[in-house]
């Protein structure tokens, strides 16, 4: 019997029961998966609509200063596998980009 | 006069371009001044619009940095119709091609993930099938079985951790420690609740969302590691809710 | 099959622009409110809270289906899959009013989330006719107009907003929109007189009314500039433009919009209060 048939033989088993299913779910859950990290509810709606002009002015040339203020400074990126080390940060600098 | 619309969003969008001409004030006199008001409410409120829907990218990199790198987007990427809830579905291939963030090569999979959340959000409601629903299945039909997942699930697969960079953004600075990350986001009722897979499980829940049948989707996941519990895998699928139908 | 609502009309109060952030107050004190306007373009997703909750909303509330992006003063086509994302909408909101803008916003595959002006002119008159016709045609209703704030005017422009408006909705059958603070807003900008439009204004054929906060600017002669921000409180010139108008044409549903630095609940209720009062004299004085 190949892997995949047995696999299947098992599952179907296993169908026949829906209680033992939702028992393995639970275990797998906790065991396997890591899931469902508590506290993420809440996304927000996201951008919407409206009808409204602004007097805020933001649109004007293409000068812009970069500067490295968010936190991918100071968050901690695990290395990859291969040991290459992963963790950058945006360098402060000042420059023209044409558009 | 028949394409003055042209030549006015051309304006809109590029700040060397002149105010058009005809455009005027009350005396009929060029009005770049009024002009810009227009100027500025296209790009501030698209930027505006960029910053609800990333607002993790813009922790990592940085308000200012944000606003620079979404006005450059905005302009040569401005909405392609008028659901603003689903603006930016271009980011992340930009922030690839953007120098000066090319040191976060973690940062377009962030993109791809805010998108996917809001996506994911927004997607059609279903009702999900009772576990029960798999002993109901003929056993000699089990083989060919093909599942219909919600509307609202995404799967994103990235070679960085890019669940626990949103997660050390958005909810709490966690010690991040995966190499890389399988995520599987669902929305049971109506928020977005996202689970970390292995590699084999995110592969089998990968496959049924292409609507192949259980046995080349097990077979797949068997390419992936010697030990796939598909038990397990089914236990997953029911408890995050997502299977809507089985046809067999 | 459509679910019809039960509010087919708004009633002559003021309601506001609806805000997810104000649901709780909205549902704690559900009588203290006459009726609710939507962006219509907010509710376009295929699910999930945004439509649950106004699915909850028109079961309490009259609503008002306000577009924010059909482009109808586009000189390029209708985005016909758009327009039938609002023929999806309508359909089962049944909203009990539809209104969108006297505008542009899309340029070929752009749109460019503003609402943009346009010349007044003999051609731009046939355009916008052709798409309200249109837009009325495929959603199955009337559709109310609304005047836009302006920042400029166009050399080739050959007659007055007002004008314009009276020719559209002749040939075109819809109703108006009449926003009091575009009126100030475009009439300050465009130095002309703003009581002046009110009285030029088709007010027979409007059937909702506009009011909103601006910003104070200038432009580069010193001339005053105001940009229509919906940020803050409705100001007193306004308020007495919108008494002005209720004399001509009687009480009329108006809407509190206010989109940008959005305040506690109680801060438009407010506004509504101040609304209701002039709503009332004026029915009064209908009335005797």
């Amino acid at each position: 019997m190949s892997k995949s048939m047995k696999s299947l033989a098992v599952a179907a088993a296993v169908a026949t029961t829906a209680s033992s299913i939702a028992g393995v779910a639970h275990a797998a859950n906790v065991k396997c998966y890591g899931v469902a990290l508590a506290g993420e509810n809440g996304c927000a709606a996201g951008p919407g609509t409206s009808c409204a002009g602004t007097s805020t002015v933001d649109y004007q040339g293409n000068a812009w200063k970069l500067v490295a203020e968010g936190t991918c400074a100071t968050m901690e990126l695990p290395a990859q596998a291969d040991g290459t080390e992963r963790m950058g940060s945006l360098e402060a600098l000042e420059r023209d980009i044409p558009s | 006069m028949s394409d003055f619309q042209a030549e006015f969003s051309s304006a809109l969008l590029n700040p060397d371009i002149p105010t058009p001409e005809g455009v005027v004030n009350p005396d009929g006199k060029p009005a770049t001044k009024r002009f810009d008001v227009y100027r500025n409410n296209v790009v501030h409120s698209l930027v505006s619009a960029m910053e609800e829907a990333f607002p993790v990218v813009k922790k990592i990199v940085g308000d200012g940095f944000f606003q620079a790198m979404a006005t450059q987007y905005v302009r040569r990427n401005p909405p392609h119709d008028p659901m603003i809830m689903f603006y930016g579905d271009r980011f992340p291939e930009f922030i690839t091609g953007f120098k000066p963030a090319e040191s976060l090569p973690y940062l377009p999979d962030v993109a791809r993930l805010e998108l996917a959340r809001r996506e994911c959000y927004h997607a059609g409601d279903a009702r999900p099938l009772d576990v029960s629903a798999l002993s109901e299945i003929p056993e000699d039909k089990f083989a060919s079985a093909r599942f219909t997942l919600a509307p609202s699930l995404r799967l994103l697969d990235s070679l960085y951790p890019v669940h626990s960079i949103w997660h050390f953004n958005s909810v709490a600075q966690i010690k991040i420690s995966n190499p890389q990350e399988w995520i599987m986001l669902t929305r049971p009722e109506f928020d977005v609740v996202p689970y970390l897979l292995d590699h084999a499980t995110f592969t089998f829940v990968q496959c049924l969302a292409r609507y192949q049948p259980l046995e080349s989707a097990i077979a797949q996941c068997e390419t992936i590691t010697d030990d796939f519990d598909l038990s397990a895998a089914f236990g997953l699928l029911f408890q995050a809710g997502i299977v809507t139908n089985i046809e067999t | 099959m459509a679910n019809l609502s039960q509010y087919t009309n708004l009633p002559h109060q003021a309601g506001v622009g609806y805000k997810a952030q104000h649901l709780n107050d909205i549902l704690a004190a559900p009588d203290d409110l006459a009726w609710i306007e939507i962006h219509a373009e907010n509710y376009m997703g295929d699910g999930g809270r945004p439509i649950a909750q106004l699915r909850h909303l028109r079961e309490h509330f009259p609503v008002s289906c306000h577009g924010v992006g059909l482009s109808i003063g586009s000189e390029m086509p209708l985005d016909t899959d758009h327009l039938q994302r609002l023929k999806h909408l309508v359909d089962w909101l049944q909203p009990a009013m539809f209104s969108e803008h006297l505008a542009w916003s899309t340029h070929e595959a752009s749109f460019l989330n503003d609402l943009l002006p346009l010349p007044y002119t003999q051609k731009t008159v046939d355009q916008v006719v052709s798409h309200i016709q249109q837009v009325q045609e495929t959603v199955g209703r009337q559709m109310l107009l609304e005047n836009p704030s302006t920042y400029v005017a166009f050399a080739q422009s050959d007659r007055s907003e007002t004008d314009f408006l009276a020719e559209v909705v002749k040939r075109s059958g819809c109703g108006l929109l009449l926003d009091v603070n575009n009126v100030f807003v475009s009439a300050t900008n465009q130095n002309y007189s703003p009581e002046g439009y009110i009285d030029a204004f088709p007010t027979h054929l409007v059937g909702e009314i506009h009011l909103g906060g601006h910003e104070e600017d200038s432009d580069e002669l010193g001339a005053p500039l105001l940009i229509d921000s919906h940020s803050r409180a409705v100001v007193d010139p306004v308020w007495q433009l919108y008494d002005y108008t209720l004399a001509k044409m009687g009480p009329c549903p108006t809407l509190i919009e206010w989109d940008n630095d959005i305040p506690e609940w109680s801060v438009l209720t407010n506004e509504m209060s101040l609304a209701n009062d002039l709503l009332e004299r004026h029915a009064q004085v209908a009335a005797q």
